[in-house]
């Protein structure tokens, strides 16, 4: 018996015919195969053949394969793998010895790598929101690193990835650790079984690495962008981490990391906390009220978010709050020299000082009426986030340059009212190769000549490519007092200048 | 449901680099975007690109529009007279190449070539007076992609002119373009002298019936399968056409011969033919046009139905956003120019020969003509380079047109706009370069780009016409 099918329209050269004609006839239960351009002169051949008869309805355009054999299914299977064959997709077909061209759009990436599902974004923010968008309706991920996003804008990402149940991380999302892989400025921690969710990138930054130094893990740390508890965005994808992570079998305690939401977004936060089937520790940063619930803890410091999360972990309910309980050093001041002077790079580490310390200026104060008039020009107790879009207009951040620290630290050091000078360090990828290294000659000259206590706290780990012993130490030989996280730093330059924190 | 954390994070970095480094350093997959704002930074471009994206409306239109493109069998049925077989050719109507343009913008080859079809047309007695009429409003010009019609360089057609006609019976479409004239002083490059003039007569008079005999004796002849066998043969059909003319004046000869043609009018037509390369040009540019009006009008569809140069301003059109044309100027051509011609003395680009690279032979199948490459200055290497990297602006590869140097692989065809302003890639063209004066002629060949507005352009219509 023989049958045979006509594909119209398709040209095939006639050495690649022969070719499959011959891997045809090799195939089991097949006597015979051709596969021609229909021609006239064809024809008659495959009638000779014995592989046709009569006059299909082919014309000299059309490919026509025809097969012989004792077997209906057998010849049905030669047929099928001819038309496989012709319809091989282009990727398999060879690229003559090219290497592949660099991808050039996420679409194009998305074709090399076909199994990608997360697109990390940190263009200019006027092409971010678009870059992302494309992102999303390519089924991908999003972290967006960029700022400048119109909250809009936003909004309009966010749904749309609701829509979809696709993950939207930022605009303005600085920190993630996904599957223990850090996404933008982030720290080398050892995976474990908790679960963050952080609006803030160093508020994440800091809980992730104090869990590390702890001995435990984090499972995912998902960043939401500075921007999602507004009330405008609603928290979209703080629900969808928190959703994420009730779910995820690895993650046995949640952490939720933020600034003070409005009253509306916090409500709905909180209940999808109570509904998460597992311990969350909230520590929304400068939040006078505790939230409540069988399985919600609030933690008032990053620190103590950290601690109760590694608790929890371990079965045990979280401690009370440590006091600081080392030796507060003994310095002499002179009789004016009473103030604190805080020159953060991590907004997040400003804002829980101003929280901390109350009283303070600040250009990112927990209470409006401490926001300070004039950013150059510190007074009284004064906490700078050197982050701010104010001190970053065309020049890097100052987790990468030190330039502009290194100098305002300098000029709180020539004045002669201020007694410490308390700032953070953060280490991880995305920031400065050697921080330390960096700051050492204005750390040194601060401290020349005058009575001046420099209180710092490093964030990050052992496993940063920085490595946090060696940066402790450096720091330690210039004379900076160091504490384990950012809360007790503020606590002991609150002590050392005589008052509360 | 969110495919991470199921499975093992796979990151497309766009932007800072270095992120990606650490990625990889604690064991992740990163890919780095070579990444660029897209439309060189017009945000309303890239705003409606953002939208299409992967958009299932433009994604099914897109689906059909090559579907149609792929399915057109263009056939070669004849030769007419353009002023009975265009449609919408008017009595007093002069066509051009690329998107319209005013007598008074018009580059040099273009108004010397209009010139010589006023006097071939027998309207005026000499150039001042043709000028002079052209100048007057009298004629009207428009571009022969109103008609149905392309035509390489300044892509003259008048009333009288022999037309090829093409007709696409899976579709029902026509499509038609001007004879080829050979090279040195031609209409194309805008030359009108008597020389020129005669032997466009002779066309009309001589070439053209005998081709319409032998024709009428072989039959319809299908054009696809000799562009396919042309590509296997070192030709990409648009600036090279030696082994196409060859395989046509193989297929028309016996016809020719027993179509009781008078025996001299034969030999001469046998002869011009013989002695010009690109005779097959014009044939190839019509097919392509066939199969791509085929492909033209399907709402919502990002695919470019025409790419087209009018010598100062470079158009194209889109399948979704109907008749209109998206501008930018023409660009002027780097290539390689005949000894004593630089690019000083280049006429922006133009013709509407770049329906080739539209439908996936010319430029975007150099793979198959090696030897096109050194006209163009390059290996071999760089041409399959031009090829693949059109595989990623294009929504299919055309198993009709396989290419031997890239394993057979189909050549890259339909360009996606969208595709063209998220990767900034742009449509290579081969071409020709006239000179900037009219009937000087052709001084170089080269490889130029498609601009990138026009595709930016056109987003935004179809943007705002899909939704």
């Amino acid at each position: 018996m023989y049958i045979h099918k006509r594909v119209a329209n398709l040209y095939r050269d006639s050495v690649s015919l022969m070719q499959l004609s011959a891997a045809l006839g090799r195939l089991p239960g097949v006597e015979q195969a051709s596969a021609v351009m229909a021609t006239p002169a064809n024809l008659e051949l495959l009638r000779g053949a014995r592989l046709l008869d009569g006059a299909p309805s082919a014309s000299p355009n059309d490919l026509l394969i025809a097969v012989r054999g004792k077997s209906t299914a057998a010849l049905e299977a030669a047929i099928a793998a001819a038309m496989e064959e012709l319809q091989r997709p282009p990727a398999q077909a060879g690229a003559g010895g090219l290497a592949a061209q660099p991808p050039r759009s996420l679409q194009m990436g998305l074709a090399q790598v076909p199994g990608a599902n997360l697109a990390l974004i940190s263009v200019p923010g006027e092409y971010a929101a678009a870059e992302a968008m494309k992102a999303l309706r390519l089924g991908l991920n999003v972290m967006l690193f960029s700022d400048n996003v119109p909250l809009a804008d936003e909004a309009a990402l966010k749904r749309y990835a609701r829509g979809r149940g696709l993950l939207m991380m930022g605009p303005d999302c600085g920190t993630a650790i996904i599957d223990g892989i850090p996404l933008g400025f982030a720290n080398a921690v050892r995976r474990g079984a908790i679960g963050v969710v952080g609006a803030s990138g160093t508020g994440t930054q800091q809980v992730t690495s104090l869990v590390h130094r702890r001995g435990a893990g984090i499972s995912q740390a998902i960043g939401t962008g500075g921007h999602d508890l507004h009330q405008d965005i609603g928290g979209i994808t703080m629900l969808r981490g928190l959703e994420l992570l009730a779910r995820d079998p690895q993650t046995r305690v949640i952490v939720l990391i933020s600034k003070p939401p409005s009253p509306r977004v916090a409500k709905a936060v909180l209940d999808a906390a109570r509904r998460a089937g597992k311990p969350v520790v909230v520590n929304f940063v400068g939040a006078r009220e505790p939230a409540s619930g069988a399985n919600l803890h609030t933690a008032g410091t990053l620190e103590e978010a950290a601690l109760a999360a590694v608790a929890l972990t371990a079965g045990r309910r979280p401690a009370r709050p440590p006091r600081p309980g080392r030796k507060i050093p003994k310095t002499k001041f002179r009789k004016n020299q009473r103030f604190i002077r805080g020159l953060y790079s991590g907004g997040t580490f400003c804002y829980e000082a101003s929280s901390l310390l109350g009283e303070a200026w600040s250009n990112a104060p927990v209470d409006p009426a401490r926001r300070i008039k004039e950013v150059w020009k510190s007074s009284g107790d004064t906490l700078l986030d050197l982050g701010d879009d104010v001190f970053t207009r065309g020049r890097p951040h100052p987790m990468i340059d030190h330039r502009l620290r290194n100098q305002r630290l300098l000029a709180e050091a020539a004045d002669p009212e201020v007694a410490v000078i308390l700032f953070d360090v953060v280490l991880g990828y995305g920031s400065h190769p050697d921080p330390a290294a960096e700051m050492m000659p204005a750390l040194l000259e601060a401290r020349r000549n005058r009575s001046l206590v420099l209180v710092g706290s490093v964030c990050g780990t052992d496993e940063d490519p920085q490595g946090l012993a060696r940066q402790e130490s450096a720091l330690r030989k210039a004379g900076v007092v160091l504490a384990e996280s950012n809360a007790r730093a503020v606590r002991l330059a609150a002590a050392i200048a005589g008052r509360r924190a | 449901m969110s495919a991470l954390f199921a499975k093992p994070l796979s990151v497309l970095n766009v932007g800072i680099a270095s992120f990606a480094d650490a990625i990889e350093r604690r064991g992740g997959a990163a890919v780095r975007i070579e990444w660029a704002p897209p439309a060189n930074g017009d945000a309303r471009a890239g705003a409606a690109l953002a939208r299409l994206v992967n958009d299932a409306r433009v994604e099914a239109a897109n689906a059909q529009a090559a579907e149609r493109y792929l399915a057109a069998q263009p056939r070669l049925e004849g030769i007419g007279v353009a002023r009975e077989a265009l449609p919408g050719m008017g009595t007093r109507m002069i066509l051009h190449a690329g998107p319209p343009v005013a007598w008074e913008r018009m580059c040099g080859p273009m108004q010397g070539a209009i010139v010589g079809a006023i006097l071939y047309e027998g309207w005026a007695r000499d150039a001042e007076a043709a000028r002079a009429m052209a100048k007057g409003g009298e004629i009207a010009f428009e571009p022969c992609h109103h008609h149905g019609a392309v035509g390489p360089m300044a892509g003259i057609i008048s009333p009288s002119m022999p037309v090829w006609r093409v007709l696409n019976p899976v579709h029902g479409n026509r499509s038609f373009s001007n004879l080829n004239e050979g090279l040195g002083k031609v209409l194309r490059f805008g030359a009108n002298g008597p020389e020129v003039i005669a032997r466009l007569n002779w066309m009309r008079d001589t070439l053209a019936p005998a081709l319409q005999a032998a024709l009428g004796k072989l039959g319809p002849l299908e054009i696809k399968p000799l562009m396919a066998q042309a590509l296997h043969m070192g030709d990409e059909v648009h600036n090279r056409n030696a082994a196409a003319s060859s395989l046509l004046i193989k297929r028309l000869m016996p016809a020719l011969l027993k179509s009781g043609a008078p025996a001299a009018d034969a030999a001469a037509a046998v002869e011009f033919i013989a002695g010009n390369d690109h005779f097959f040009l014009n044939i190839s540019m019509a097919a392509c046009k066939a199969m791509l009006d085929a492909a033209h009008g399907v709402a919502s569809s990002s695919m470019v139905t025409a790419m087209a140069r009018n010598g100062v301003e470079f158009g194209i059109r889109v399948s979704g956003t109907g008749e209109r044309w998206f501008t930018a100027p023409a660009p002027l051509v780097n290539g390689l120019y005949f000894p004593n011609q630089s690019i000083k003395d280049a006429a922006p680009d133009l013709g509407d020969s770049a329906i080739t690279e539209t439908a996936g032979v010319g430029g975007f199948a150099m793979a198959a003509a090696p030897a096109i490459v050194k006209l163009v200055g390059g290996s071999p290497r760089d041409a399959l380079a031009n090829t693949l990297a059109m595989t990623h602006i294009t929504l299919v590869r055309n198993g009709g047109f396989t290419l031997p140097a890239l394993d057979f692989a189909g050549a890259p065809a339909c360009i996606d706009a969208r595709r063209v302003v998220d990767t900034g890639i742009l449509p290579v063209i081969n071409t020709g370069i006239a000179h900037k004066e009219a009937g000087v002629g052709q001084i170089g060949a080269g490889v130029t780009r498609a601009p990138l507005a026009c595709f930016a352009k056109a987003l935004v219509e179809l943007k705002t016409s899909c939704r």
